[in-house]
C-alpha cells in the first residue's frame, strides 16, 4: 500500500560512483548526495546541461543501475521493491523498441505487464495511440518509425497503463516544434488528472512553461531547487540588433557580425540607444531588436566560474 | 509470475521467428531430400542407417548453432539496445525477464526441431521402408537432442549476461566440447591408475555437463530401445543442471549495472 | 561498492549452487549405469577409408589422427584381457590414425605387437601388422625401429628366420641404427629361434618405445621368457635328480637338499616354481607371470 499523505518521490543523499580509468581504480563521481522531494501533482522539471547526472538520476530510480550510496522512495515503496514499478511509468532517452513489432503490437506487449484483462488491454492501446498521435501509424513496423515518432512511441508506453508517477528523460528531444507542442499538451493533460510528473531537459522554455518546480543539476550536484520564476529572473544579459548597413559604423567594427547584407550585433542594454542613434545616423535600416535571454549554459557558466571548479569532484583513490 | 516470463518468451520468439530464422529449415530439407536420393547409390541396404545417422546428426548440429548464435544475444542484444530500460521500468523480476528469454529460446528451438523431424520422418517414408517399433528410439534420440540443447541454451544465456556475443560463443562453444568430452577425460583419468589425476577427471567429470548422456544417435539408427529410466533420468538432468545455470545466470544479472 | 550486496537471488544461488551440484553427480553416477548396460560397449567406425576421412578433416589431420589413435588405444585398452574380446575394429582404427598422420611412429609399434598377437590380447592377424608396418617403412624410411618391429614379428610369429634376419639386416643399415640389429640379424641366420634372441628383441622394444601398453607387453613376455628359461635348467637338474633317485622331484625343496640347487628358485614375480606329476617344472598358478604363447 503506498502511503498517500507522504511525497510522491523521496530521493535521500543518493550517490553514484563509476570506477573508470584502464584499471578501474579512480572514482568518478556522477551524482553527488542528491536529496530532493517532490509532492504528488507536481510536475518538476530536472534541469541541467549535458552530462548534468539526470540520466543517471532516473536509472538510479528505475533499478537499472545501482546507488554506491543512499535511497529513495517512489509512493512510499523503496526504488528496490519492484512492485513500485505498478505504479509509474518511464520513457527513456533516445528510446528505441524491438524494431519488428510494430506500434500497437509493442504496446500491446508492455501492457501485459500490468494486469488487464484482453479487451480492456486493447482499448487502452488504441486509446492511447490516438493520445499520442499515432493512430495511423499503429499498424507500422517501428523499424519504420521517424525518431518523433518513435519518441511519441516512448511516451505511450509510460502513459499506458495510467501510472501515478511519470518518469520522462528528455521528452522533447528530437522533436519538431509541433511534436513538442503535442508533448507539452500531454504533461500539461497529465497534470490536470492530478499525475506527477518528473521530466529531464536541458532546454529552458520548455522548463518554464510546464513546471510547478525546477530542479538544477550540475556536475552531479544538485545547485538549487525552486519554482522557475526564480531562474528566469537572471538579468536579461543584454540586447541583440539586427540591422542592415551599406557600411558597418567605425567603431562598431569587431563587435558586429555579418551574414550577407545583415548585421548582428549584441550590445549592453545601457548602451542600446547609443548603439542605435549611432545606426540611424548612418542610415542603417533597423530590422528587430529583442533581448538576450541566457541559456542555461550561460547560468551555469557563471555558476561555475563562481565556484572556480573545473573538474568533476573528484572521490579520492581508494 | 508465469504471466511476465510467459510475455517475455512468447515475444522472443516472436522476434525470432520475424527475424526469419526458421528460414534454416529450407537448408535441413534441401539436404535431407538429397540425402533420401542419393543414398541408394551410395549404400545399398543400410540407407535407412544412413539417413537416420544424417538426419539425427543434422538436427544436433543446426540446433547447436542456433542454441549458440541466438542464446548469446539474449540478453546482450536487450542491454545494447537499451529495449531492456524500458521492460525493466515494468513491474517485472529481472529474473523474470530471463527465464522468459530463455523460453522463448526453447520454444523456437522446440519448433524448428519439430519440424525438422518431419522432415526426417519424411525422408525415411521415401527410402522405403515403413516405420518399425524400433523407430520410437528415433523420437527419444530427438527428445534427447532437445534435453541437450536446453542446456547448452542455458549456458549461452548465462554468458549473454555478462559479456559480448563473441566471447560468449566462445565459452559456450567450450563447455560444450568439455562436456562432450568429459567422459573421455574421465576413462582416460581411470587409465592411469593415478589417484590425484584420477580424482581430479572424476571431480571434472561430474562438475561439467555431460552432453555424453544424451547421445543415443547410434542406438537409434540401429532400431535399439532406449531403457525409459534414462529418458527421465536425463530429462531430470537438464532440469537440474540447467536451473543451476539459470539460477547463476539470475544472480550475475540481478546485480548488473546497465550502461 | 555497487549493487545490493546479497539480493535475493544472489543467496538462493550460493545456497543452491552445491546442493544441485551434489544431486547432479548421484544422477549422473545413476545415469552411467543405464548407459553402460545399454549400449553393451558397441564401438561403430562407419567412415572406414582414412582417404576419406583426411578429406573430410580441412587440414585437421593430425588432430584428427590423435584422436583416432586415443581411440585405438582406448579399443584396446578395453578389451585387452577379456573373455571373447574381439579386436576386429583394431585394424582399421589403426589404419585410419597412419593415413592421417603417417608419421605418428608409435601406432604402427602398437599395430605391430598387438594386431598380431593372439587369444585375448589382440587379433592375432599378422598378416595386417606386416602390412601396417609396411605402411609405416614406406613412410618414414630412415625410423630403423620399425625394421626391428617387421624383424620381430616374422621372427616371433611366423617364426620366418629368413624374412626376419632379412628385415633386421636392412634396417641396420640406416644411418643411426644401432649395431646389435646387425648382431640379431647374424645370430637368427645362423641358429634360427633361440630363447635369448626373443629375449633380446624384447628388451630392444622395452627400451626404444615410451608407450605405456607396448612397455607392459614387453616385460610381460621377457619374465615369460625368463621362466621358459629357468624352466628349462630346472628340467636338466630334475633330470639329474632322477638318475641318482630314480625319481623325479615334487619340489624344489627336494632339489636343495640334495644339493642340486642352493636356494629356492623363483620366477620374476617372486612365486617359486613347481613341479608337475610328469617331472616337469612349472610355474606356480598363483605367478602372474606367463610362458610365452608359442
Amino acid at each position: 500500500m503506498s502511503a498517500m499523505s507522504g511525497p510522491a518521490i523521496e530521493i535521500l543523499g543518493l550517490t553514484k560512483d563509476y570506477a573508470v580509468g584502464f584499471w578501474r581504480k579512480r572514482m568518478r563521481r556522477s551524482l553527488d548526495n542528491l536529496t530532493l522531494q517532490i509532492e504528488e501533482g507536481e510536475v518538476f522539471g530536472f534541469l541541467g546541461p549535458n552530462g548534468a547526472g539526470k540520466t543517471t538520476t532516473l536509472k538510479l530510480l528505475m533499478g537499472l543501475i545501482f546507488p554506491t550510496a543512499g535511497k529513495a522512495r517512489i509512493r512510499g515503496r523503496s526504488i528496490e521493491d519492484v512492485r513500485m514499478h505498478r505504479d509509474i511509468g518511464f520513457m527513456p532517452e533516445q528510446p528505441y523498441f524491438y524494431d519488428y513489432l510494430t506500434a500497437r503490437e509493442l504496446l500491446d506487449y508492455y501492457a501485459r505487464f500490468s494486469n488487464f484483462a484482453t479487451a480492456e488491454r486493447r482499448g487502452r492501446v488504441v486509446k492511447t495511440l490516438s493520445r499520442v498521435g499515432l493512430s495511423e501509424a499503429a499498424d507500422l513496423q517501428l523499424r519504420k518509425f521517424s525518431k518523433g515518432m518513435l519518441q511519441r512511441v516512448g511516451i505511450a508506453q509510460a502513459i499506458l497503463h495510467d501510472p501515478q508517477v511519470i518518469f520522462l528523460d528528455e521528452p522533447m528531444s528530437g522533436l519538431d516544434p509541433v511534436g513538442r507542442l503535442e508533448v507539452r499538451d500531454i504533461i500539461l493533460d497529465l497534470k490536470k488528472q492530478g499525475r506527477t510528473v518528473f521530466f529531464s531537459t536541458h532546454i529552458l522554455s520548455d522548463a518554464e512553461m510546464l513546471c510547478d518546480r525546477v530542479g538544477v543539476l550540475h556536475l552531479g550536484k544538485l545547485q538549487g531547487v525552486g519554482a522557475p520564476e526564480e531562474i528566469v529572473s537572471i538579468e536579461v544579459v543584454g540586447m541583440e540588433i539586427l540591422f542592415e548597413a551599406r557600411a558597418l559604423p567605425a567603431n562598431l567594427t569587431g563587435r558586429a557580425t555579418k551574414i550577407g547584407k545583415r548585421y548582428r550585433i549584441a550590445v549592453q542594454e545601457a548602451e542600446l540607444y547609443a548603439t542605435l542613434e549611432l545606426l540611424r545616423g548612418h542610415e542603417a535600416r533597423i530590422l528587430s531588436v529583442s533581448p538576450v535571454r541566457p541559456t542555461l549554459e550561460d547560468y551555469f557558466m557563471q555558476l561555475v566560474r563562481g565556484q572556480h571548479s573545473s573538474e568533476a569532484a573528484e572521490v579520492n583513490p581508494q | 509470475m508465469k504471466i511476465m516470463s510467459g510475455a517475455v518468451a512468447i515475444n522472443t520468439f516472436r522476434e525470432a521467428v520475424r527475424d526469419r530464422v526458421l528460414y534454416n529449415l529450407v537448408i535441413f530439407a534441401l539436404m535431407m531430400i538429397g540425402a533420401a536420393i542419393l543414398v541408394g547409390q551410395i549404400s545399398i541396404g543400410i540407407e535407412r542407417l544412413v539417413i537416420i545417422n544424417l538426419g539425427l546428426s543434422a538436427i544436433s548440429i543446426f540446433g547447436l548453432i542456433m542454441a549458440i548464435f541466438m542464446g548469446v544475444g539474449l540478453v546482450y542484444k536487450e542491454i545494447e539496445k537499451r529495449t531492456l530500460y524500458s521492460l525493466l521500468s515494468k513491474p517485472i523480476y529481472r529474473w523474470e525477464f530471463l527465464v522468459g528469454k530463455y523460453g522463448g529460446l526453447l520454444l523456437t528451438l522446440g519448433v524448428n526441431t519439430s519440424l525438422m523431424a518431419l522432415g526426417l520422418a519424411a525422408a525415411l517414408f521415401y527410402v522405403g521402408r515403413p516405420f518399425l517399433r524400433s523407430d520410437v528410439s528415433i523420437v527419444v534420440a530427438i527428445y534427447f537432442i532437445l534435453l541437450e540443447l536446453a542446456l547448452v541454451t542455458a549456458f549461452a544465456l548465462f554468458f549473454s549476461c555478462f559479456s559480448s556475443p563473441m566471447l560468449s560463443t566462445l565459452f559456450t562453444l567450450g563447455i560444450y566440447v568439455a562436456g562432450i568430452f568429459a567422459k573421455g577425460i574421465h576413462d582416460f583419468g581411470e587409465l592411469t591408475h593415478n589417484p590425484a589425476i584420477e580424482g581430479t577427471t572424476r571431480a571434472l567429470y561430474f562438475l561439467l555437463p555431460n552432453f555424453h548422456n544424451f547421445n543415443v544417435i547410434a542406438a537409434a539408427a540401429h532400431g535399439e530401445s532406449v531403457p525409459f529410466s534414462l529418458v527421465w533420468q536425463n530429462t531430470l538432468y537438464t532440469t537440474l543442471y540447467g536451473a543451476l545455470v539459470l539460477l547463476g545466470a539470475s544472480a550475475v544479472f540481478s546485480r548488473r549495472n546497465l550502461k | 561498492m555497487s549493487g545490493p550486496k546479497l539480493t535475493r537471488t544472489v543467496s538462493a544461488a550460493i545456497i543452491a549452487t552445491p546442493l544441485l551440484f551434489a544431486a547432479i553427480a548421484v544422477l549422473q553416477v545413476r545415469i552411467d549405469v543405464k548407459m553402460r548396460s545399454a549400449t553393451k560397449e558397441k564401438e561403430e567406425l562407419l567412415l572406414r577409408s582414412g582417404d576419406a576421412l583426411k578429406k573430410l578433416s580441412f587440414g585437421y589431420d593430425s588432430l584428427m589422427a590423435d584422436i583416432y589413435w586415443t581411440r585405438a588405444v582406448q579399443y584396446y585398452g578395453e578389451r585387452v584381457g577379456k573373455k571373447g574380446a574381439n579386436f576386429e575394429l583394431l585394424a582399421p582404427l589403426l589404419d585410419i590414425t597412419t593415413t592421417l598422420d603417417p608419421n605418428l611412429i608409435v601406432a604402427y609399434r602398437f599395430g605391430s605387437v598387438f594386431l598380431s598377437e593372439r587369444g585375448t590380447g589382440g587379433l592375432g592377424r599378422s598378416d595386417l601388422a606386416i602390412e601396417l608396418v609396411n605402411k609405416g617403412i614406406a613412410a618414414n624410411p630412415s625410423e630403423w625401429r620399425l625394421y626391428t618391429d617387421l624383424g620381430s614379428l616374422y621372427y616371433l610369429r611366423l617364426k620366418d628366420y629368413p624374412n626376419a634376419s632379412a628385415a633386421y639386416l636392412a634396417g641396420s643399415r640406416i644411418p643411426g641404427a644401432p649395431l646389435w640389429m646387425k648382431l640379431i640379424a647374424a645370430r637368427i641366420a645362423e641358429k634360427g629361434g633361440s630363447i635369448e634372441t626373443s629375449r633380446a628383441i624384447w628388451s630392444e622394444l622395452y627400451e626404444t618405445t615410451k608407450d605405456p601398453n607396448l612397455r607392459k607387453k614387453a616385460l610381460e613376455e621377457i619374465q615369460g621368457l625368463k621362466a621358459q628359461e629357468d624352466e628349462s635348467q630346472l628340467d636338466e637338474l630334475a633330470d639329474e635328480y632322477y638318475k641318482r633317485f630314480g625319481r623325479f622331484p615334487s619340489s624344489t625343496k627336494e632339489m636343495r637338499d640334495a644339493g642340486l640347487l642352493s636356494g629356492i628358485p623363483v620366477d620374476p614375480a617372486g612365486f617359486p616354481y613347481v613341479f608337475g606329476p610328469d617331472g616337469k617344472s612349472h610355474l606356480s598358478a598363483q605367478s602372474s607371470v606367463e610362458e610365452p604363447n608359442p
